[in-house]
């Protein structure tokens, strides 16, 4: 992005005014590269949907909790108790209000969409890609399984 | 609160967190907590199995060990960190919850984690899933393929298998091409357009490593070890795992 290569651009949410919110994960984070690639994620969100229309989550970055999808926790047959976790980090997302949840992390995607499914939750989850390629305009049909109704047609390619 | 007072018996030898402490830097400060409970106040799995990241502490201080071995809560905390970072001591609990998943039987440890572990070494792929050479092979020349026809811009992508040289090596999280293939595109479109070198391997290919999570650390390096041979032996500069 600042060497120009992808040239970011969220001019298709303008009049829309779809609202993100992102998931820091612990992984990248907290335990690997703290606060300055939480600040990285918000740039590139920020730059992909526009900065009114991002939300922080609270607490985040390197003081966020946990999802509840690390540590084995999806598969280990727990799923009530990973539930019971994660219903801090539903209401941390639903609280926001936003549209979506981006979540840049494979466990943090599969468990904040669990949740949201469970907890019966109004947004939606993402990977980091999609709205990337979304705001690139270069996101095709077949490559929006996780998005709503709301952007199923936007900035569609070809 | 309990109404009745839990009796120590008095032990010989070291116990689990002096076994524990031997093996972690600064001995992951165990004799440090000054029981505040901020490790606890913010801690997503406080209240799971009638535990909490301060309690098992002070259980594995008071040399409770059957208690802390044995409490499910070992697979509940998901060793975020999150008490690390909030701790005034910086006191290591994901590192004691590590060494008691070590102590578990591997025929007692939940199934889906150590089966995830043992599938990993079916193949040379390290696939928690168990997707083969062949598997990952078609699925990415026929997406590819698919892709390169049917979207103009992106007929010169490419997503090779054991490129030679690639400045990148990528490896891949064994869902998508098992359960969703498409979603493959869009990192294979970002990596096109900024023009970066990059290579997928035929083996070593997923991303996975589902042996550290059963804290089996012989496998985990055996899982590890795989990757890298083949990283070495393809001559990537950069190794790109996300997990």
């Amino acid at each position: 992005m600042r060497e120009g290569k992808l040239k970011l651009n969220s001019d298709w949410n303008k009049r829309l005014g779809v609202k993100f919110t992102v998931q820091d994960p612990c992984q990248l984070v907290r335990k690997s590269l703290g606060d300055p690639i939480a600040e990285d994620l918000r740039f590139v969100v920020k730059a992909c949907v526009g900065e009114d229309n991002f939300i922080d989550m609270t607490p985040n970055r390197s003081n966020n909790f946990c999802c509840g999808g690390g540590g084995g926790f999806l598969q280990s047959g727990f799923p009530e108790a990973r539930r019971a976790y994660g219903k801090l980090k539903f209401e941390q997302v639903d609280r926001t209000g936003a549209d979506y949840c981006v979540t840049p992390c494979h466990n943090c995607h599969a468990q904040i969409h669990d949740l949201k499914e469970h907890y019966e939750g109004k947004f939606h989850t993402v990977h980091l890609w999609t709205i990337i390629c979304l705001s690139l305009g270069i996101l095709g049909e077949n490559e929006r399984s996780y998005l709503g109704p709301d952007l199923a047609e936007v900035n569609m390619y070809p | 609160m309990s109404n009745q007072a839990i009796v120590l018996k008095k032990k010989s030898g070291p116990t689990f967190k002096d076994q524990v402490m031997a093996v972690l830097p600064e001995g992951g400060n165990l004799n440090s907590c000054l029981t505040c409970g901020l490790c606890a106040s913010g801690c997503p799995a406080s209240g799971l199995e009638d535990m909490d990241p301060r309690k098992y502490l002070r259980m594995a201080a008071l040399g409770l060990d059957e208690e802390v071995l044995n409490s499910k809560w070992a697979w509940m905390c998901t060793m975020c960190q999150r008490c690390v970072y909030a701790c005034p001591m910086k006191i290591d609990i994901p590192q004691l919850v590590f060494n008691v998943r070590n102590r578990w039987a591997k025929e007692e440890q939940p199934k889906g984690i150590r089966g995830s572990c043992e599938m990993s070494f079916r193949h040379e792929t390290c696939s928690a899933m168990g997707a083969s050479e062949e598997d990952f092979t078609f699925v990415v020349e026929d997406v590819l393929e698919e892709y390169q026809e049917s979207q103009p811009d992106f007929a010169d992508m490419t997503a090779h298998l054991n490129k030679e040289g690639a400045e990148f090596f990528l490896n891949q999280n064994s869902r998508e091409p098992v359960t969703e293939p498409d979603e493959m595109v869009p990192l294979w479109k970002i990596l096109h357009l900024v023009g970066a070198d990059w290579t997928y391997g035929s083996k070593g290919w997923a991303a996975e490593n589902y042996c550290l999570f059963c804290a089996d650390l012989e496998k985990w390096e055996e899982n590890v070890r795989i990757k890298t041979r083949v990283v070495e032996d393809l001559k990537s500069k950069v190794w790109l795992n996300t997990e």
